[in-house]
């Protein structure tokens, strides 16, 4: 048993790059988003330089749309760190998750692998788990190979955000909408969850009309962030 | 509290959005490392995570065009029948081009 604990959180240099590997015909489909941030960002006026920095430092995609939604030539502060919590809180859980394989490592390995976690490889690697393989390489290794291809995504859209004369007429400020969008729609759907957004929807939008500028986001994030606390799934 | 985006407030913002990021990807495994993660906070953070982007989009929505609101329908309806984010997100974009094309 202490053997196969072992093998569960080896993370050679064999195994990092298995995991680059394994995840890169993924990375094309990050290509094509990392494209379309490059894009909106473009469009929100953001400069080149500060579009690519954005992406290798933050490296989190929906996040990083959501935060053109609050850009302009001023950026309200509180409500952008709270906007990027949220849509990025989800690494918490999944740190939570990944903790029992983790705690093998070295805490200055076990952070370094942890700068790197984003969705695909996260559920990779916990499938790999599942299965009793290995899984941090595919964590590691995956999770540049989602950093390198994010990056050179976002540069190549900054050619097509520049190459275009009247984005708007060709639906490119929707880029932004129809991608968080889609996060949405693609997570879990039940009754609960429904209830969850209209009333995170229906929150926002009375912030929106009655309470000062950008305060949307914070009301609509709590208060679907409560009524879920309140009104927990059934466990399984 | 606003920061300008003008000379090296974009940069400052850009490091305060990698930061926070950074405190979500390394707060999970640190917490853990005192105190398991309750069940009831979990579904705060779950439910938290969705609802965030609803309360982003609504008002696109309200606001919008009605390009804007085809181009999510499109989106909506395309990811309910495919599961596939970058097919749903190509429905909703030619679907306000032809919108603002056409009307």
């Amino acid at each position: 048993m202490a053997h196969a604990q072992a093998e569960l959180h080896s993370l050679s240099r064999a195994d990092v790059w298995a995991g680059f590997r394994q995840l890169t015909p993924i990375s094309l489909f990050v290509v094509v988003f990392g494209l379309a941030f490059g894009l909106a960002a473009t469009q929100a006026g953001l400069n080149d330089y500060s579009i690519l920095l954005m992406s290798a430092l933050v490296f989190a995609g929906a996040s990083q749309f959501a935060s053109l939604e609050l850009w302009g030539t001023h950026v309200p502060v509180v409500p952008l760190v709270v906007t990027v919590f949220a849509v990025n809180a989800r690494h918490l859980l999944m740190g939570a998750t990944l903790y029992p394989y983790l705690q093998h490592l070295p805490p200055a390995k076990r952070y370094a692998v942890m700068l790197v976690v984003s969705d695909a490889n996260w559920a990779m690697s916990m499938q790999a788990f599942s299965l009793g393989r290995p899984g941090l390489g595919i964590l590691f290794g995956g999770g540049l190979a989602l950093w390198t291809f994010w990056v050179l995504g976002t540069w190549l859209g900054l050619y097509f955000g520049s190459a275009i004369h009247d984005p708007v007429s060709w639906g490119l400020d929707m880029v932004m909408g129809c991608f968080l969008l889609a996060m949405v729609v693609g997570g879990k759907k039940d009754l609960r969850m429904s209830v969850i957004w209209i009333v995170a929807g229906g929150a926002s939008m009375l912030a929106y009309w009655y309470l000062p500028a950008n305060s949307h986001v914070v009301v609509g994030a709590l208060a679907g962030g409560l009524l879920g606390a309140l009104w927990m799934e059934k466990p399984t | 509290m606003t920061l300008e985006t003008a000379g090296s407030g974009t940069l400052i913002v850009i490091l305060v959005m990698a930061v926070v990021t950074l405190a979500t990807r390394w707060g999970g495994v640190f917490a853990m490392s005192f105190v398991p993660i309750s069940r009831r906070t979990e579904q705060f953070i779950s439910a938290m995570s969705g609802s965030v982007l609803v309360a982003l989009l609504t008002p696109m929505a309200v606001n919008g065009d009605n390009g804007a609101r085809l181009a999510f329908l499109a989106t909506a309806v395309t990811m309910l029948l495919l599961k596939k984010p970058l097919p749903a997100i190509a429905a909703g974009i030619i679907a306000v081009a032809l919108f603002r094309h056409l009307a």
